[in-house]
């Protein structure tokens, strides 16, 4: 074998190996997605968007309860979230800069971003859950305002560092006040970026079992008082799937499936704007 | 000493013993730096990479404060006031005292928008006004006629060319009455830099021009006046025909032969 037949060889060994590895990866994906669909599909009714909990063997059993807790407890976090990260992002990338405030403040912030939620929660049960006594809706939404708010102030501090500091200048120089330049025209330059942390940080917690089981914890019917102990999709899912009943389980999927769309469509709607960001 | 002609024009600025340090250097970018800078023409500053052109360029509006611990000694007088004091309103000054950068610089907003962003800054909201003076600001910088159709579009869909000249409009709208230029062309192509050559000239009936160039053959076909620079020193001002045939510092005639730089 001559030395370029073996390189030859060589070459379509490694890109055979490496393709065969991507498909394995991306067909988990597709597997998920599938066993998702099939079974979620399946589950779904009006029903589910109409009625609320109810015990094992009754027809007339939905998912509205865990719908609009999950809305109102992610709601509220990104009502809190956002606006928080976003002036925390502003200040590292505005005025912290390379300040050692500030990129003390990153540091912690990426070590947030990898902590695990389950801790959140246990935090969160300790310092609101523990005084006040009880479960509530509120501490849910502070739990995963804590989870949210790394992942949003990590992506405004660097989109808005993308934003060139001539158009800065370019700012300054028409006689443009500071709290102006950052408004009008480096949060325009960002908008998109900043569009998409915000997607991806509500798509991020919006997923999160671990920190509501003993914030939020759950209720098996309506309940819009955020005070009292409150259901979302993911605790549901996570309990119905686990119990032994059969349309209890069925329920299970269909709280899979839904948050699964919503999920999806938010870190496709995130990806939108990356692209069309960099198709201008 | 610095060789400087005697300006026989009202003076728009006079820099007197001025020294520059930036934030944390040993030594002033600038030293004792004394120059006159005449109304109503066009000065060109040339000089080698690093000779401080630009850096004495950005000190004519405070660009320079944008960044902590930079240092100022010495007068910039403009309408006979030191602009170099710590109670200095740099707002104010800035709306004075405009700016074109070497990449053009429009802003994620629409052409309309852009030019009349200084305006607004300025508290101007009637839009009959701002439409008509965004109409004449984009006819004054020669490209009223290429985006009068598309206003309302993003300006990052004009050209390099037509992006500079945007900036020039945005500039000229609210009036100012020096304009710096900092190698404004460098990063256009030679039709669009004759464009705003010839946008400059044209200028100077209503603004007194600064402009920093690399390009020794704009010095000579824009300006009036032109200073050498080297090593933070100014080495020559003189009347641009003048200094580039007969220069009357062997720096300056070194540098324009092309021996350095």
């Amino acid at each position: 074998m001559t030395h370029t037949h073996k390189r030859i060889l060589i070459n379509k060994l490694v890109m055979t190996l490496s393709t065969l590895s991507a498909m394995i990866g991306i067909s988990f994906l597709f597997w998920i997605l599938y066993i998702l669909v099939s079974n979620g599909v399946d589950a779904l009714s009006w029903a589910i968007f109409t009625e609320e909990g109810a015990p094992p063997g009754y027809e007339d059993s939905g998912l509205k309860h865990a719908l609009i807790g999950q809305l109102m407890i992610v709601g509220v976090a990104t009502l809190v979230g956002v606006p928080l990260g976003i002036l925390a992002g502003t200040y590292l990338s505005e005025y912290g800069q390379k300040s050692k405030l500030a990129e003390t403040i990153r540091d912690i912030s990426d070590i947030m971003m990898s902590a695990p939620s389950i801790v959140i929660g246990a935090f969160v049960y300790a310092v609101v859950v523990a005084p006040m006594g009880h479960f509530s809706g509120w501490a849910g939404s502070i739990a995963l305002t804590i989870i949210m708010l790394p992942i949003i102030l990590r992506t405004t501090d660097d989109m808005l560092q993308l934003v060139p500091s001539t158009l800065r200048e370019a700012a300054f120089a028409l006689g443009a006040p500071k709290y102006k330049v950052i408004i009008q025209v480096v949060y325009r330059g960002a908008k998109a970026g900043i569009l998409t942390g915000i997607l991806l940080g509500v798509a991020r917690v919006a997923g999160e079992t671990a920190p509501l089981l003993f914030t939020s914890f759950n209720d098996n019917f309506l309940n819009t008082d955020m005070m009292e102990p409150m259901a979302s999709l993911t605790v549901t899912m996570y309990n119905y799937a686990t119990s032994p009943y059969e349309d209890w389980q069925k329920l299970g999927w269909a709280a899979a499936f839904i948050l699964s769309m919503f999920i999806l469509s938010l870190n496709i709607l995130g990806r939108l704007f990356i692209m069309k960001k960099k198709g201008r | 000493m610095a060789t400087i002609v005697e300006i026989t024009e009202e003076k728009a600025l006079q820099v007197k013993d001025f020294e520059f340090t930036y934030a944390g250097a040993d030594a002033p970018s600038i030293q004792k730096l004394t120059m006159p800078i005449a109304k109503n023409s066009i000065t060109a500053l040339i000089g080698p990479s690093g000779c401080g052109k630009t850096t004495l360029l950005r000190s004519f509006n405070r660009m320079h404060d944008l960044y902590p611990g930079n240092k100022y000694e010495g007068e910039i007088l403009f309408k006979d006031k030191n602009i170099l004091t710590p109670k200095e309103d740099l707002i104010n000054l800035r709306i004075q005292i405009g700016m074109i950068f070497q990449k053009p610089t429009a802003f994620p907003m629409s052409i309309a928008d852009n030019v009349a962003y200084g305006m607004k800054l300025q508290g101007i909201k009637n839009k009959t006004e701002l439409k008509d003076r965004v109409e004449k600001a984009l006819t004054d910088a020669a490209i009223w006629k290429e985006v009068k159709d598309r206003l309302r579009h993003d300006a990052s869909g004009l050209s390099g060319g037509q992006q500079q000249r945007l900036c020039i409009a945005r500039a000229i709208a609210v009036e100012p009455e020096v304009l710096l230029f900092d190698e404004p062309t460098s990063a256009l192509d030679p039709i669009s830099t004759a464009g705003i050559e010839e946008l400059v000239v044209e200028l100077k009936e209503r603004v007194s021009i600064i402009i920093v160039t690399h390009n020794m053959q704009q010095a000579a076909r824009v300006s009036d006046y032109t200073g050498f620079m080297y090593m933070g020193e100014l080495i020559e001002l003189g009347r641009t025909e003048e200094l580039f045939v007969t220069p009357k510092e062997r720096l300056t005639e070194e540098y324009i032969t092309g021996k350095f730089g």
